[in-house]
């Protein structure tokens, strides 16, 4: 039996990892080299992130499993992202505009979390907080060039946020496992956020000439195990080696 | 790394100006640095161009080989790794890019240049990365024999691509350290399937990797030029010599064999000898018809051309930002 902490710890975690593994898959194929290094940079943090939540879910589950057997060893099944980070990277529009709404909830998620009861989750905030600064500015500057760029640039990013949008209603949903933490001061409830979510990104997309689209329904599953087809091939590719070499150390 | 522009011949130059040039040579000679603004040979200009901007491609078409492996890495660590060298190796392409734009040429010149073939970046590149131990042979033996070549270039008598080349020195240090971490870990700590693959892959990049210090030294066609100008300081078969010799002890200890049944310590020279190469395979290699040349340059193509429409967004914002404060300046004046 899952407890809540590591249930919820796991699922930063594997936000962090997919979406982190999503941008390192840019590397050598970005628009301008610098992109390479941004997005390189990005993905860096996030897979940092991710270790350091694994690290602290295998303590919490005490079973024994280090960031490596919770990273490489689950199934499709057993990972908790939600479904936005698992989102194939699409063209550099699509990319951005992921980063953008992810960052844009969790930057100011990590700052709460950071004043939250749990120490090391708390920890890990006050680290990432800073890292997020960061992704948002990167991808709200690049949402305001490319909107406000050409007719091309526009068009492909209108796109990308009509085909993403659908995916940010999870980032503020809770279930049970989550309010029982939120109660007890260990958990941010996400749905205190979303005000200021929704005024960032619509300063950007203002600037951007860009329209948020409405509502819609939101899809959503990732966190209770159902993902989208396209999770399966990231840990085909991910856990290749410990798969094909079992207990090999490298 | 990758000084393989310098075995190349010159174009016609026009006509020389000794007294300039005695005066340059003589300023070289003093080990004085020479600076972007300086007067200088067009000849010296001509080869630094070639052999910076060969030296960036090969910073960024060396990310493909490696970056391969970014996504299938085999635990967080080496992914987190991996991930943060090819990063250095495209920030490596970057200052190199600048160091030749203080030359006169413009990064998109030279990438243009590279995409349709005119200038090239190193061979080594060519070759594919089938496991995860390639990656760990080329930080151990690319990356070692690259900084062979480029430790002497931090004393290049070009002031711009000497200082960015001691930057690139450090890092690449750090990657060549790195490799070989990941060879002992398959090598010492492995199974036998892991060792397997680590010599495998020690098989396959040997050869090339020793052809990466370019044709023996009575065949190559540059070195004397670039020597006495102080962009070379040491001969391609001086820096292929010191790299076996530092490389063969530590494949030993990694309880490896190397492809070479001809290598054996002299001990009347106290260096290591080893077989011929066979420079049939670097002419082909060099001149298109390596296992990736296709490949590798098809990826940069492909890269260029599927950013051209977010590099025209760049621009076009850029320009519409201006005139937005342009008129807003107007405004104000008014």
């Amino acid at each position: 039996m899952e407890t809540p902490l590591f249930t919820y710890t796991l699922r930063l975690a594997d936000n962090a990892l997919i979406l982190g593994h999503r941008l390192s898959e840019w590397v050598g194929h970005a628009p301008v080299p610098e992109e390479d290094l941004a997005l390189a940079n990005m993905g860096l943090d996030l897979i940092g992130q991710a270790r350091a939540l694994y690290t602290y879910a295998g303590e919490v589950e005490g079973r024994g499993r280090d960031e490596d057997a919770l990273a490489y060893l689950r199934e499709v099944g057993g990972y908790r992202n939600v479904l936005l980070v698992e989102q194939p990277n699409g063209d550099f529009a699509h990319t951005i505009v992921r980063q953008l709404l992810f960052a844009a909830f969790a930057h100011p998620f990590f700052e709460a979390l950071a004043r939250a009861q749990d120490a090391t989750l708390a920890a890990v905030a006050a680290k990432a907080v800073k890292e997020l600064a960061y992704h948002l500015r990167h991808s709200a500057e690049w949402t305001i060039r490319l909107g406000d760029g050409t007719p091309e640039s526009h068009r492909r990013t209108q796109t990308a946020l009509d085909d993403l949008w659908a995916f940010t209603g999870e980032l503020f949903e809770t279930d049970q496992v989550e309010r029982a933490l939120i109660d007890r001061g260990i958990a941010v409830d996400p749905a205190a956020l979303r005000t200021r979510f929704e005024r960032r990104l619509d300063e950007v997309l203002a600037e951007a000439t860009l329209a948020r689209p409405a509502g819609g329904f939101t899809q959503s599953g990732g966190r209770a195990g159902r993902h989208s087809e396209h999770l399966g091939y990231i840990l085909s590719e991910l856990q290749y080696l410990q798969r094909a070499y079992p207990g090999a150390k490298w | 790394m990758y000084t393989q522009a310098l075995n190349v011949k010159d174009t016609a130059l026009p006509a020389a100006d000794p007294q300039r040039e005695a005066r340059f040579q003589a300023r070289i000679d003093a080990e004085e640095k020479i600076e972007p603004n300086d007067w200088m040979p067009d000849g010296y200009r001509q080869t630094l161009v070639r052999q910076i901007a060969q030296h960036a491609h090969s910073e960024i078409v060396g990310m493909h080989p490696e970056g391969n492996w970014i996504t299938r890495a085999p635990s967080l660590k080496r992914k987190v790794a991996l991930l943060a060298k090819v990063q250095d190796e495209g920030g490596h392409g970057l200052y190199l890019y600048s160091a030749a734009e203080t030359l006169g040429v413009s990064r998109e010149e030279l990438v243009e240049q590279l995409l349709d073939g005119r200038q090239k970046y190193s061979s080594i590149f060519n070759y594919p990365t089938m496991t995860w131990a390639d990656v760990g042979v080329i930080g151990w033996l690319v990356d070692g024999a690259a900084i062979m070549n480029q430790i002497p270039l931090c004393r290049c008598s070009f002031g711009p691509y000497a200082r960015a080349m001691i930057r690139i020195c450090k890092e690449e240090s750090f990657h060549q350290r790195q490799g070989y971490e990941i060879m002992v870990a398959l090598c010492r700590d492995g199974t036998p399937a892991q060792k397997a693959m680590a010599q495998d892959a020690l098989n396959r990049w040997w050869w090339p990797v020793l052809m990466m210090f370019g044709p023996s030294d009575q065949d190559s066609q540059h070195t004397d030029k670039s020597m006495r100008w102080k962009i070379k300081r040491f001969t391609n078969d001086e820096l292929r010599r010191k790299f076996v010799d530092a490389t063969v002890p530590q494949g030993r200890y990694l309880g490896l064999t190397f492809p070479d049944p001809d290598l054996k310590f002299d001990e009347t020279t106290g260096h290591w000898a080893f077989g011929a190469i066979d420079w049939s395979e670097f002419r082909r290699v060099v001149s298109g018809d390596g296992p990736c040349n296709r490949q590798r340059l098809r990826q940069r193509k492909r890269a260029h051309e599927r950013g051209a429409w977010v590099r025209a967004a760049v621009l076009a914002h850029a320009a519409k930002r201006r005139a937005r404060e342009q008129a807003a300046a107007g405004v104000a004046a008014e």
